[in-house]
């Protein structure tokens, strides 16, 4: 009877699993095949479903075509800084206050009482409601643009991180104290590390909500950015382009929370560690 | 003879408890209720006192008090004289689990205070590694919590205590969560590091065993509303060895803490009291 040779590596994995993991991919790969093949087809035969039409719909070869283009010409550049830039302003300066009142509200109930109140009445206002109004009240629609996109973020950030701060056991800042820790090391050695995971969690989330808030800003009052390279493709019957501003759009988005979500697993070791464990 | 030796003679008559008339309320308003009721005792400089009584009688709540983190409603608590008013490095508390910092490696762990003392990291580190020799455990500074064993964890939590040579060492069930094999060797490594260093400890205990084996003296505690319903000297010679919970003597005074804390007839249980908050996952 033959036994199975273990592996020098440690890895055991046999052939015929291997060749499972190949063929689930093909399987993937292949069913993403279907689906661009269907959309071709539809947007070829200009397939009329009655409540959907495909009419207007670009064929994703002509998408690919103007991907390409867009790839290729000085705009995309433009575009692409432009988004990037205020939603790195907008979601920098909300990041900062969600955390920084969510551990004053967490802390303190004199904060929470004098804080939360007014931002209980916000919060259930969508930031996209906040636009009109916004482009009233700041002088450019740059800063307007901004201004959406932090209040997208904040709420996500400021509810985690709350959370986070609430949730810190107790006798961790009663042996902090006893070790002689004061106000603020607790705050610093305490409170900030053992919320960090609920923390990072609400800048993921903050993430894709400060995304998706930018872009429908950046639809109605922008000049340059990738909403607004989108809803100009529309106006200006460049179809294929709609596409691809939504394909960036896209891409955009899951970078940014990929990217976050590394860091903040680089920077909460001991977390991840944990959740391995269990 | 090293440093913390050292140390320990320099205060030597330094981390006597007077508790006089100590009432501790807990909970608000309606819900309030009284934990510890006129309690009062003497503790010399350099006795090893377990505190033994059933669950929920209010023995953590007067240790938390001890530490500073809870004042108590009347009486006077004093260490060496000084009202206690808050928690200070000199009295250390030690509690059942999971209370090191899960983001500290085991170095920085004991060396939190030092840190907050504001000594260099140099120092800080050298004293933690010192301290780590005392407990057996040189060789796991860089270790995180989590890989760490339940006794391993335990003996780190005593020495981020001891590297702050406190006067008293407070213990809130300190090996109640280890398996029976690991608590014993917990324990004669406890007495060990008592022996060399002298420090007074308070010892909350519901293991009528543990407190006989550890102590000089025990103080009973009776339910809800605590109150020390016996203190009793405990006269086995040290160093103990393990065996003594086996012979005769040992069964006797076991056999009369029992009767102290087995529950009259018609009394349930009471839930446990968590005056410094449960831990989240016990919620």
């Amino acid at each position: 009877m033959a036994r199975p040779r273990p592996l020098p590596s440690g890895r055991s994995v046999p052939d015929t699993a291997r060749f499972a993991g190949v063929g689930r991919w093909l399987l993937r790969a292949a069913s993403l095949g279907v689906c661009l093949l269907a959309w071709q087809a539809a947007a070829q035969l200009r397939l009329d479903l009655g409540i959907v039409t495909f009419r207007n719909v670009p064929p994703p070869v002509e998408v690919a075509q103007a991907g390409i283009e867009l790839l290729q010409s000085s705009k995309l550049f433009d575009h692409v800084t432009s988004s990037l830039s205020r939603v790195f302003a907008g979601y920098g300066l909300a990041a900062l206050a969600g955390v920084m009142l969510g551990l004053a509200v967490g802390r303190s109930r004199l904060a929470g009482d004098v804080l939360m109140p007014p931002l209980e009445i916000l919060r259930p206002i969508p930031a996209v409601a906040w636009i009109p109004l916004a482009v009233l009240m700041f002088p450019s629609s740059e800063l307007s643009m901004i201004f959406i996109t932090f209040t997208g973020a904040l709420f996500p950030i400021l509810l985690s991180t709350i959370h986070g701060v609430e949730n810190v056991d107790p006798r961790l800042v009663a042996s902090a104290r006893s070790l002689g820790a004061g106000w603020g090391a607790i705050l610093r050695e305490v409170v900030l590390p053992a919320a960090a995971p609920s923390i990072v969690t609400g800048l993921a989330i903050g993430m894709g909500t400060s995304w998706f808030c930018l872009v429908t800003a950046e639809m109605i009052s922008g000049q340059y950015g990738i909403g607004y390279y989108t809803w100009e493709s529309y106006t200006l019957q460049n179809y294929p382009d709609i596409v691809v501003g939504m394909v960036l759009i896209g891409l955009m988005g899951m970078g940014s929370s990929a990217l976050l979500r590394r860091a903040g697993a680089r920077l909460t070791p001991w977390h991840s560690t944990d959740e391995a464990r269990r | 003879m090293s440093g913390h030796e050292r140390r320990a003679h320099g205060h030597a008559e330094q981390g006597r408890i007077d508790a006089e008339g100590v009432f501790i309320r807990l909970g608000q308003g309606a819900e309030a209720f009284e934990a510890v009721q006129d309690v009062s005792f003497t503790v010399p400089a350099g006795e090893f006192v377990c505190v033994l009584g059933p669950s929920g009688c209010g023995k953590s709540t007067l240790l938390g008090a001890l530490a500073g983190h809870i004042a108590p409603a009347h009486g006077a608590l004093t260490l060496d004289g000084a009202a206690i008013s808050g928690p200070h490095p000199d009295r250390g508390i030690v509690f059942q689990h999971h209370t090191l910092f899960p983001w500290k490696n085991v170095r920085d762990n004991i060396a939190f205070g030092p840190k907050m003392r504001g000594i260099p990291k140099a120092e800080r580190h050298r004293q933690a590694d010192e301290i780590l020799e005392l407990i057996g455990l040189g060789g796991f500074a860089g270790r995180y919590p989590k890989q760490l064993s339940g006794g391993m964890q335990q003996r780190v939590e005593i020495a981020r205590v001891l590297v702050n040579h406190p006067r008293l060492l407070l213990m809130d069930e300190p090996f109640g969560a280890l398996d029976a094999l690991t608590r014993m060797m917990m324990q004669e490594l406890l007495l060990d590091i008592w022996t060399r260093l002298r420090t007074t400890i308070v010892f909350i205990t519901h293991d009528i065993d543990e407190a006989l084996f550890l102590a000089d003296r025990v103080l009973v505690m009776s339910p809800r509303p605590g109150r020390i319903v016996e203190d009793i000297t405990v006269p086995f010679e040290r160093p103990r060895r393990a065996e003594i919970v086996a012979e005769p003597p040992f069964g006797r005074l076991k056999r009369h803490c029992l009767d102290l804390l087995r529950p009259r007839p018609g009394t349930d249980t009471l839930p446990r009291l968590s005056p410094l908050g449960a831990p989240p996952h016990a919620r």
